[in-house]
């Protein structure tokens, strides 16, 4: 029972990352209907912007230490927010009315864009992410051990998804990206800004990515410049199994990916772990094929 | 291309094969081995097309056909030692198909689901599907696992290469058509039309994805007896986006130009290889003055895919409408 509990909370770690990834996927989605497949390379610039940035924190803060973890965070997301604008802005804009076949082959042209920009300014080989926060001797509660940062993990995530369901919910903001997300003609036609809208859609999701790249590497602590492909790919799958376009959804997908995936690594094979998410996947689509909170989109002739 | 195009195509890849076979030993290696990428570009390229291009799927899975298809291949060719030249070709022709038909049962498998997805789901799912024959190759203990497979025999050649992509050529071009296939650019334009008009769409679909199927299989035993070894992660998600981005270059349904784009783009990582190797150009003092453009190489690839796109969202080649865009 220990044992389950043990890898319970690691794969709710897991999976929260998980689910911080998905919900940049699911929002760009519910916007602008597209796949938006540079988003786990966003993850992986998040790391590497972590990076670099905190030896330069380290000159003004004390590091590790708390307050120094949460400079190098807000920076991160920062930078990616910024770098999420900008490539929407000039490789997602430009085909706004094209079709979106021709949209994803850009995103993959885009992903592909910064994991060899990655590998040739980063170099190819795996780097040290630097100890940003303070390490706590282990927690043992009743024989389960816990690790301060699988805590930090969760508060953090737990902190982010609250603020994002505030600016979603109660902000200008937020109403009108869930307006474009219902109808972008007529939330045009009452006077919402859709570029700005969609402009702000990829801030959020691609600082959210940057969060889940540090959060990653502080429990992973080695990042090289093609770790993004793989989370992206199961975030994703989170995101389309919670039914994409919804972000309780996402949410909820990354969370059952990551304990699965860690459940199944800890009881039966650890080497078909990658598999898993795309198993759980295609047996959830047979079954639902909008995805678990996904509506049922009728198609009218 | 119509039928009459393809069958010319099929006669003129098999007869130029052969006689380039005859003289392959007076080809630089190099060269040789840049030419049946190219043909199994065109194999897999070709294939595809019937999927994404003529039936308006989504595929993202197209690698791990490769690679039910090369693995089948290689473990049924191993099995032999050194043949003459009859048996070889003989037992190579049997394992290709074997190959071909493993890849159509996957296939099948993969076409099923989509009777009940749409779009981006279909994508995710066939994307799945091909990571997941990764991961069970990388567990297979039997055809080496994550090492790898060696296969003995490099019996891939010129002849084989591009008469089998001559016959795909000739076999989606014949199916899509033929009075049947019309079915496939029925689905594509409209899947609910076409339905309501008493086409199977169900069938069409499966059948794409098991024809498809089956020629990535081909190319797979092709690649397979060319490389002579095989890794499971050689055929990621990677491999299958390069394939994509053959047909959507090449212009969705249309053949020509899908053949285009897979020459084109198996060439280009090698042009830039080339020029980067290049030596004492006029007008440059340095030793190498292309030299950057191998480090970077593959950074201009995915540049050039976005400027693309963002200029010729059509394809590269798109002349006159195709049977798909009419």
């Amino acid at each position: 029972m220990t044992e389950f509990l043990q890898q319970l909370i690691n794969g709710l770690a897991f999976g929260s990352i998980l689910a911080l990834i998905a919900i940049g996927y699911t929002m760009v989605y519910g916007i602008l209907r597209f796949i938006n497949f540079a988003h786990g390379d966003l993850f992986m610039l998040g790391a590497f912007v972590g990076f670099y940035v905190a030896p330069k924190i380290a000159a003004v803060l004390p590091l590790p230490s708390i307050t120094g973890a949460i400079a190098v965070l807000l920076i991160s997301m920062l930078v990616c927010a910024a770098l999420g604008v900008l490539i929407e802005r000039f490789a997602y804009r430009p085909l706004r009315k094209r079709p979106k076949l021709t949209v994803l082959i850009t995103a993959i042209g885009v992903s592909l864009f910064l994991e060899y920009a990655g590998q040739f300014f980063f170099g190819a080989a795996p780097k040290k992410f630097p100890e940003i926060l303070p390490v706590l001797p282990l927690t043992k509660i009743g024989g389960l051990s816990l690790n301060s940062n699988q805590i930090i993990v969760l508060t953090v995530t737990l902190l982010l998804l609250l603020a994002l369901r505030f600016i979603v919910l109660k902000t200008r903001i937020g109403t009108a990206m869930r307006a474009v997300s219902f109808n972008p003609e007529a939330a045009a036609l009452m006077g919402v800004n859709t570029d700005v809208v969609i402009s702000f859609t990829f801030a959020l999701g691609s600082a959210l990515a940057a969060a889940a790249g540090i959060l990653w590497s502080i429990n992973y602590p080695s990042i090289d410049p093609l770790m993004g492909i793989l989370p992206g790919l199961k975030a994703f799958v989170a995101a389309v199994l919670g039914g994409i376009g919804n972000l309780p959804g996402a949410a909820l997908g990354g969370v059952i990916i990551g304990v699965t995936e860690t459940l199944v690594s800890g009881y039966i094979s650890s080497t078909y772990r990658d598999a898993i998410a795309f198993a759980v996947l295609i047996l959830i689509l047979l079954v639902k094929p909008s995805g678990l909170l996904g509506k049922k989109e009728i198609e009218k002739v | 291309m119509n039928f009459h195009h393809a069958k010319t195509f099929l006669l003129g890849a098999i007869a130029l094969g052969f006689l380039a076979t005859l003289g392959a030993n007076r080809i630089n290696p190099y060269w040789l081995f840049i030419f049946y990428d190219i043909g199994i570009g065109i194999v897999m390229a070709v294939s595809l097309n019937l999927i994404n291009g003529y039936t308006g799927q989504f595929s993202l899975g197209h690698a791990g056909f490769m690679a039910v298809g090369a693995y089948t291949s290689a473990i049924i060719t191993n099995q032999f030692g050194e043949l003459n030249f009859c048996a070889a070709n003989g037992i190579f022709a049997v394992a290709l198909l074997a190959g071909g038909l493993a890849a159509a049962l996957a296939g099948l498998l993969v076409g099923i689901p989509s009777l009940r997805l749409r779009g981006d789901y279909l994508a995710i799912v066939t994307l799945g599907f091909g990571e997941i024959i990764r991961v069970i190759l990388q567990n297979m203990d039997k055809v080496g696992g994550a090492r790898g497979l060696s296969v003995m025999h490099g019996w891939t050649n010129l002849f084989w290469t591009f008469g089998l992509a001559g016959v795909t050529v000739y076999v989606v071009a014949a199916l899509v058509n033929s009075t049947y296939g019309r079915g496939f650019i029925a689905v594509h334009d409209d899947e609910v039309a076409a339905e309501a008009m008493g086409i199977n769409t169900t069938k069409y679909k499966v059948t794409a994805f098991v024809v498809g199927a089956f020629f990535a299989g081909i190319a797979g035993g092709l690649y397979a007896h060319s490389k002579q070894f095989l890794t499971p992660g050689g055929f990621g998600f990677m491999l299958s986006i390069t394939f994509v981005v053959m047909v959507i270059l090449g212009g969705m349904g249309n053949t020509v130009g899908v053949i285009l784009a897979a020459i084109l783009l198996t060439l280009l990582p090698e042009g830039l290889r080339l020029l980067s190797g290049l030596g004492h150009l006029p007008g440059f003092a340095a030793e190498r003055p292309l030299g950057w453009i191998g480090d970077t190489r593959m950074i201009i690839y995915s540049l050039l895919l976005i400027v693309l796109m963002l200029t010729r969202p059509q394809g590269l080649f798109r002349l006159k409408k195709s049977a798909a865009q009419k």
